[in-house]
This record gives structure tokens, sequence and C-alpha cells, in this order.
């Protein structure tokens, strides 16, 4: 019997096992140094704001891995050995395998700042870091005020975390609205806005000098790049973006005669079939690198649905079922404080040249949506939407048959996901699209025929 | 404006203090004369029970009404006991004739609801004497005390939205010692209320005035319980209102579970008795109305006229087509979460415990064992009852008509329907009732898991597995097994109290009402995941 080893119980390990269970009888054996069991990480925010407690973030209960006949094993991989197939891990344990899936995830980056190792210093990433959260920052007696640094999904996350406790929070982003690399101005300025009337202080435009300490080696203070300013703090999270956390493969290239090593850039290199430079051994999720980002994705995804596409996609392969990772039309989510965001297909920070955009923000400040449309071909590209949730099936099939902008207009009604008895505001988008392009575009009536016929 | 909240925790306090201390107060005793119309009253043709009652109370005017209650039982008692000596004398003598005759000396009833008899006529004190004023000491205090602890949520909360801060944090809410004391003071609430009601009769001397402005009669134990429902649902709603202020599918829920509570549960039966038609609580649905079918009932309502013959029908109407045509169209939800005055409680004084419910595959099975059996338990007890109303007979395949009305009564209409459905709200969550006992709810699931429209969608690719929407499940739904998978949510416990869809940080929810076709749609690959997209299509085909 094949012995199947994944090195990560992150839900790209765990999606493969799963899949390669239900099509084959295989022995599984999954490898974690972080978790005894799988657990939702981004979920851990809801632990730490005691929405939840840890064992609520975890899908399965204990019981289901023996049943499935999936074995866990706690342990930290140090060298992985290509020639004999051999892990070996950092406390003299080895372990053989067959076929390996390497589905290590990320690790937080660090860009060499000083003090960036100091006590009270910490990403939001692992469970590990969610331990230390507690102990640095339990509420504002122990910390009165934390700092972090870089404006991503998981910076705000961190400050949302933090505020819920009543600890006052400065939040460093480098750039010069909140994560407008990925978020037009119209979006990124309302996520501005929902920031600040939290409470908590955000200052645009600026970088982190250094991480100074107290004599106990602790976190004291930081200090301001641009101004100068030293911001007297307890504990700093560091959220500039994450990077593959694949520094043992790195390690295990220095020994030549352990056999060849796995090809890494940034992450683990990987083709289309997620296989490596080394057969019988591949790689999936955030670790993972394509040689070329898929469609217009990049290289390297740090996204949930995508490492588990890429799990149910290598169960396929293992099992005999060679097949491609085709990830389809992008779509993502995520929640800014109070605001809920949901993105189908593309919608880039800065228009490209073919492209048109249209626009629409509610009264409130805390709905939007902004549409991306070619502006030869009408043909609908992408959606940004705030405050308002659409149906992700009805965007897939819009971006499948390329329907065009008028389309989409005509249907929001259909596209529309909001609970029951929300108040809509598809009459208000449509009229203002029309007003601006001079269109006479008709709202049609939600249909449930047409609904069912997408999918 | 937490000064506001905490003065208002302690004035909250204060009214629960008073509401509870104002049972051990009041003095209990009758004179002769008093005895004497109490006595003709009742009818009794025992010869030993007025002397017993008047060696036990008349002219005592200083007895609590524990005392008093021990004391009236061992009246009784002691009357029973008298003759139960002679029948078992008249046996052993095969005396017949006069053994027969010693049945109608005896007096049936719970003992603590024949003392509660005696306990309304004969209570003085303060409170009896000064309702009004015990009506704002504890009503009113408690009322004041718990706005003032909840409206400044208003502010306190930030921001409208999904706030669960701290919910796990919380004695109160994650099983800590706070919330194993309000457990202790439910259940004793309810064994109280249940099954030694003679205790409480001081709090129905608060609500004398206003059952008699209501229904023109004195104001009986379970007249308390009903108005304590009432106003603690609209003191909770308000609760809802502020925390789910965002979110209309809540607001207009909340209103509704309220109307139908305070109207149809509370005020149309009052006002019906003062009319002196049968008081009829017309959403209450057998077989939750599980004593509809009992000889009592069908007798009330064929001696009521015209208006006892529509409740009959329309008793029958909701059960057998109302309720599953409306489960067709709505899913249970429009029963469960937005009428049922069970299902109302729970989603007001209940919903700060609703993450606590069990969400483990155990639980689960137990969940369809039990509720299921409910569901049998009162179909057969219903068939017995009937089959023994029309016969005349005494019991049906040796199955005796009392003997399993009684059990139910007190397994289920009391035990699990009371002390433990809502007693254990603040460990078990607030559904424990509904989800594991309730066999109305066993019957709409079956409707619901087979022959409905409504469905939870899952909205694609989009679940992040985090998990808030099977934590804060009320029905121990584990909907993130279903989300994660991107299948649609189709379960007979579900009854679309839509705060799943609430937590969902993702959007990745929604109840609806659609066609029965793909509402239940197993999916082997999620959308967005383009594996064999076409080749799936064309299998399934």
């Amino acid at each position: 019997m094949k012995h199947i080893v994944i090195i990560g119980n992150g839900i790209s390990g765990v999606t493969a096992a799963r899949h390669i269970r239900k099509l084959s009888d295989k022995k599984i054996t999954i490898v974690s140094a972080e978790t005894d069991y799988f657990f939702s990480r981004t979920a851990l925010m809801y632990v730490y704001m005691g929405h939840m407690k840890f064992e609520h973030t975890q899908p399965y209960e204990n019981w289901f891995w023996k049943k499935n006949n999936i074995e866990l094993k706690k342990g930290y991989v140090k060298i992985v050995e290509t020639k004999s197939k051999t892990l070996h891990f950092a406390n003299g344990d080895a372990l053989q395998y067959d076929k390996l899936i390497i589905a290590t995830g990320s690790k937080p980056n660090k860009f060499g700042w000083p003090g960036q190792d100091l006590d009270g210093v910490m990403g939001m990433y692992h469970k590990q870091d969610l331990d230390n959260l507690e102990k640095y920052a339990p509420n504002n007696k122990v910390c009165k005020r934390a700092v972090i640094v870089g404006g991503g999904l998981i910076g705000i996350e961190l400050a949302e975390m933090l505020h819920s406790r009543h600890i006052p929070v400065t939040f460093l982003v480098r750039e010069a609205s909140f994560w407008d690399a990925v978020l037009p101005k119209g979006e990124s300025a309302m996520i501005n806005r929902e920031i600040l009337s939290n409470g908590i202080d955000l200052r645009l435009g600026v970088n982190l000098k250094e991480i100074k300490a107290d004599e106990n080696g602790r976190v004291k203070s930081i200090i301001i790049q641009e101004t100068g300013e030293e911001i007297p703090c307890n504990m700093v999270g560091l959220t500039a973006g994450v990077s593959p956390n694949i520094d043992f493969i790195k390690d295990s290239e220095t020994s030549a005669e352990l056999g060849r090593s796995i090809e890494t850039g940034r992450g683990i290199k990987v083709n289309r079939y997620l296989e490596t430079n080394i057969s019988d051994i591949y790689a999936i999720g955030d670790c993972a690198e394509q040689h070329e980002g898929i469609d217009q994705r990049r290289p390297i995804e740090a996204v949930w649905y995508t490492g588990r596409m890429m799990g149910e996609t290598v169960a396929q392969t293992i099992c005999g079922n060679r097949i491609k990772y085709k990830p389809g039309h992008w779509f993502n989510s995520a929640k800014f404080i109070d605001i809920e965001y949901q993105t189908y297909g593309w919608v880039w920070a800065q228009p490209k040249d073919h492209e048109s955009r249209f626009y629409w923000e509610h009264q409130d400040g805390k709905t939007c949506i902004h549409i991306n449309y070619d502006k030869n071909t009408r043909e609908f590209i992408g959606i940004n939407t705030f405050g308002i949730r659409m149906r992700h099936e009805f965007f897939d099939n819009v971006l499948t048959q390329k329907h065009s902008v008028d389309y989409v207009l005509e249907h929001l009604a259909d596209a529309n996901f909001d609970p029951e008895f929300y108040k809509l505001h598809e009459k208000d988008i449509v009229a203002k699209f029309n007003k601006e392009n001079n269109t006479n575009i008709q709202l049609k009536k939600k249909s449930w025929t047409r609904i069912f016929q997408t999918s | 404006m937490k000064t506001i909240k905490y003065t208002g925790l302690i004035i909250f306090l204060i009214g629960l203090a008073i509401f509870t201390a104002s049972l051990f107060t009041g003095s209990f005793g009758l004179n002769e004369s008093e005895l004497n119309t109490f006595i003709d009253s009742k009818g009794y043709k025992s010869e030993i029970i007025k002397n017993e009652l008047k060696k036990a109370v008349v002219d005592q005017r200083n007895l609590n009404i524990f005392e008093f209650s021990s004391r009236i039982r061992g009246a009784y008692q002691a009357s029973n006991d008298y003759y139960d000596g002679l029948i078992a004398k008249y046996d052993a003598e095969k005396n017949w004739d006069k053994k027969g005759e010693q049945f109608q000396y005896k007096i049936y009833g719970k003992p603590h609801t024949l003392s509660y008899d005696i306990a309304k006529k004969a209570g003085s004190g303060f409170i009896k004497e000064n309702a009004g004023i015990m009506w704002w000491l504890t009503f009113g205090l408690g009322i004041l005390g718990a706005l003032l602890f909840i409206l400044p949520n208003l502010i306190l909360l930030g921001p409208k939205g999904i706030k669960n801060n701290g919910i796990f944090h919380e004695a109160s809410t994650n099983r800590g010692w706070i919330a194993w004391i309000v457990l202790a003071f439910l259940v004793s609430f309810y064994l109280t209320l249940y099954f030694a009601p003679d205790y409480v009769v001081n709090w129905t001397f608060i609500l004398d005035p206003m059952s008699k402005a209501l229904n023109g009669g004195e104001a009986s134990q379970w007249f308390v319980y009903g108005f304590l429902y009432c106003v603690i649902m609209l003191v909770m709603a308000a609760r809802m209102y502020i925390k789910y202020r965002h979110n209309k599918y809540q607001i207009i829920r909340t209103t509704s579970v309220l109307f139908f509570q305070i109207v149809f549960a509370f005020l149309i039966p009052e006002i019906m008795t003062s009319l002196n038609m049968p008081g009829y609580d017309f959403k209450n649905a057998f077989p939750l109305d599980y004593d509809f079918f009992f000889e009592w009932n069908l007798k009330s309502l064929t001696e009521s006229g015209s208006i006892g013959l529509f409740i009959l029908v329309w008793g029958i109407v909701l059960t057998l087509i109302i309720v599953p045509l409306m489960v067709y169209f709505f899913g249970k939800r429009w029963y469960c979460s937005w009428v049922c005055g069970c299902g109302g409680l729970a989603e007001t004084l209940g919903d700060p415990y609703r993450q606590n419910s069990d969400k483990s595959l155990n639980a689960w099975k137990m969940e369809r064992w039990i509720i299921h059996a409910v569901l049998v338990f009162s179909v057969v007890m219903t068939i017995v009852t009937l089959y023994c109303y029309f016969s005349g007979a005494e019991s049906l395949l040796g199955i005796k008509s009392q003997w399993i009305k009684d059990t139910y009564s007190f397994l289920i209409g009391a035990w699990f329907a009371g002390v433990i459905g809502t007693g254990f709200y603040p460990i078990f969550g607030n559904r424990v009732w509904c989800r594991f006992g309730c066999p109305l709810a066993a019957y709409l699931g079956i409707v619901q898991r087979f022959k409905s429209r409504f469905r939870i969608t899952t909205n694609g690719g989009q679940c992040i597995s985090c998990g808030n929407c099977s934590t804060y499940c009320e029905q121990g739904i584990d909907v993130r097994a279903y989300a994660q998978k991107g299948e649609n949510i189709v379960r007979a416990s579900c009854v679309g109290c839509g705060i799943c869809s609430a937590v969902c940080p993702r959007g990745v929810l929604k109840l609806e009402n659609g066609p029965e076709k793909g509402r239940i749609n197993p999916t082997d690959v999620l959308l967005g995941n383009d594996v064999d997209l076409m080749d799936l299509v064309n299998q399934k085909q």
C-alpha cells in the first residue's frame, strides 16, 4: 500500500487527505508542527475576540481522523531526503513516504526591521501567534497600546481584534490609502473611514523604522521612519503580508548526497499538475509557486479556497486521474470590521486601457459596488461589492458566458444574495448607470428559473 | 453608559430579589365561616375533611405558606387515609356495598393544587393588600432594571453589525458560574410552578388586579406565568432589536414572535375567558398542544356552542393542513421562529445562550432518537385517548387512557418542555425543548426535510470554514460541514432563525424559499474549481 505523506494540516493538506481517502485506501499521514488537529486559520481572530472557542475553529471532530484512517503526526520536518524518500524530523524521527505533498502554508513577512524578534512582536498567522497575543495583549491594562505594521487583510483583522478588547491601536500603513494596491480609490477610502470611525489610529503612508526594547527585551516603543515619531506600545503586530513557509526545503538543498533538491523560487515551484521537479513530490496551497500565474492570477496565491482547490486537484492526480489545476474565475471575500466585501472577476486598483468602470456608493458610506467592463465590447470583467452580498454562481456564469455589463445590471436582482427583507439598492444602481452612460437598462424581476439555469 | 448599565443590573437584581422573597411573606389562615364557604363551594362529601382542615388552619393567622401548605396537605391526607382504611376494612370483610360507598368521600387532585385553592382564599398580608405597590417593586423594578441594562448597548456595542465580542469570555454566556446559577434558578422556578403552585400563591396576589381587569377572575399561577412570559419576551426583544439592528430579517422575525405571544397566546385567551368562552391559543398546534384531544378539552369545546366547534375544526385543520402547507412554502421557520411561543422565548430570553448547543455528531444522533420518540409517544397517547373517548373504554391494547395522559403530561409537558426545556438554556443552549423534545417540531421537520421549498443556500465556494455559523446555530446543526462543501443546508431541525446567515463574515449563507429542484445539491467539486466540470455535469445527466 502506497504511503502518502502530507506536510501541513491546513486547508490544502487536509483537503488533499480527505479526497485521497474518498478515492482510495492508500495509507495517509498528515504531519504538522503547529497543532494536533486541523483548524480554520481564518477563524483565529474570532477566538481572541470571544466569538468562539478554539475548538469551534476545528471543522472535524477529533474522532474523524481515526475513523477515516488518516494518521496524524506532530513534528517539525527538518530535512526532506528525496533519494531515499525519507523525512527527517527535528526530534530525530524519520518517516518514509511513497508520495509527498508539501502543504506548509505561509509565514508572516519580516523585512529585517531592528527589533523584529523582540518579545511582544508577533505575526497573526499561527496558533502560536494567538497564544502570544493572549500573553502580550490580553487586555488594555497589560497592553496600553498596540502598533500594527502593514495594511493588508491580516492587519485590519488584527486591528479589529485588539479593538474588541478596547486596546488602543496605531495602524501603520505604507501605502497612501488602505490596501490600495488591490482596491480602487473609492473602496479603499471607504475602508480608511471604517478604520478611523472605529477609533483606530490609522497612519497612512508611513514605514516602520525600528522597534525598541525595554531592559527585559520586551517591546517598549516603535519609531516611524518618515517622522521619527516614537510611539510607546506593549505589542507590535507585523502584518506586512506573508510568504511561503519553506525554509526546511531550502535547508535540505545544502546536502547533495541526500538526493536532488526540490526547486524553489519564493515558493516551491510546481507545474500545472502541482508536481515539483522531483517525481512523487507535490506542493499545494500557499507554499506552491506556479511557474507562471494562471490567467491573471499571481504565481503564489495565499487564499483559502485556492488551497482547498489544489488539495482537491492533487488528490485526483495522486489517485491516478492526472489533471491540471484550473482555478476558474477569480473570486474572493473578506470583512473589514463591519463591512463585508466580495469580489468576482477582476477589478484592478487602476483601470486598464480597454476597461471602463462604474462606481456606485450608497449615502451611508458603507455600501458600494464597482463594476469593471470592456469599453468596446461591453463584456463584464469583474465586480467589487461592499455591504451587499452577491451570488457566486451568478457571476461565475456571467464570466463563463462572457455576458455584458448590461446583462449584469438587468439581472442584479438575480445576483443579490442579501438576507430576506434587506433593502435592495438595485434600482438606484441601475438608474445611476443609465444616467452616466445614457443607456436605458431595465431591471428585471428576480427569477428562480434563471437562477437555477446557471447551475 | 457603563454606569447606567450596571445600575440597571442592580435595580433588576433588587426587583428579582423582592419577587423571590415575596414568596416567603404573608400569613395564611381562615376563620370557620370562610372555611365552611370554601368546603361548600367544593362540595366535599367527606365528613372528616372539615374537621381536619379546621384543626389545621382555622384561626391560625401566623402560618407562612409552607407551613400552611404542609398542614392542608396533611388534612387531605388524613381524610383520604381514613376512607382508604375503611375501604381496606370492608374489602377484607367482603362487604362490597359498604366498600363502594366510601369512594365518594375520597378527595382527588394533586395535594399542592388542593392546597393552592385554599391558600388563594386564605392569604393575607402586605402583598395581597398592596398589589399595586408590589407590582412596581417586582415587575416594575425588574423591567426598569433590565431595560437600563440593555438599552446602553445601543452605544456600547459600537456601530451596527455583528458584535459577539467576549461571549466566550463571560461567565454568564460561556457556561460559567453565572450560567449555572441562572440554570438553578430557572429549574427551581419551573419545579415550583408545576409541582407546588401553592408556594407561588403570593405572586398571584400581585397580579390579581390585572387579571380581574382582563378576564374578570383572579390570577392563577398560569396567569402569572403567561404574564411573566410576555414581559420577559418584550424586554429581551428590546435586546434583539439593538443587537441585530442592522438585520431586517431579525427585526421583523422578533416582532412577529412578540406579536403572536402577546396577542395570540396571552390576550385573546384571556378575553375569551372573560366572555365565557373556552380560552384558546389559536396558534398553538397539536401535538405541541398535547391536551387538545383530551376528554376534558373535547367536552369543554363541544359544550361551548359554535365557538367551541370552530376551535375544534380549526385545531384539526391547523395541524393537518395549514402547518404542513406553510412548511412546504416557507420551511418550518414560519412556525418555530416566527409564531411559536416556545420559539419566541428561545429567540429572546434564549438568544444569549444559543452558542451553547452541542454540535457533535452524537448530539445529532440523540436528537433524532429522542424527538421522534416524543412524537410517537404523543400520537399513541392521542390515539388511546380518542379511542377511549368515543368507545367509552378505559384502555386500548392494555394502555390506560388516564395513565398515558398523566405520564405524558408529567414527563413531557412539565419536565421536558418546562424544567429541562427552558431551565437548561444557560448550559445546553436555547432550543433544548425545540431540538430534542417538541413533537410538533419533529412533525414539521419531517415535512421540511422531504417536501419543502425552504433551504439555506450556500454561496458557491466562498466559505472559509471559520465556524461562526455552526457556533451560533441554536439547533446544534453543523452548518459549516455543508457550507464548506458548497452544499445547501436542508435539515429537519433547522428553525430558520437566520443567525448563521447573519454571523457569516463572507456572505455565504442565505435562507431562501425556491423551487424544489436543485434544493439539495451534493457537489463533488466546489464552484470555481474547474476540475473536469463538464465531465461531471455530463455524468450527472
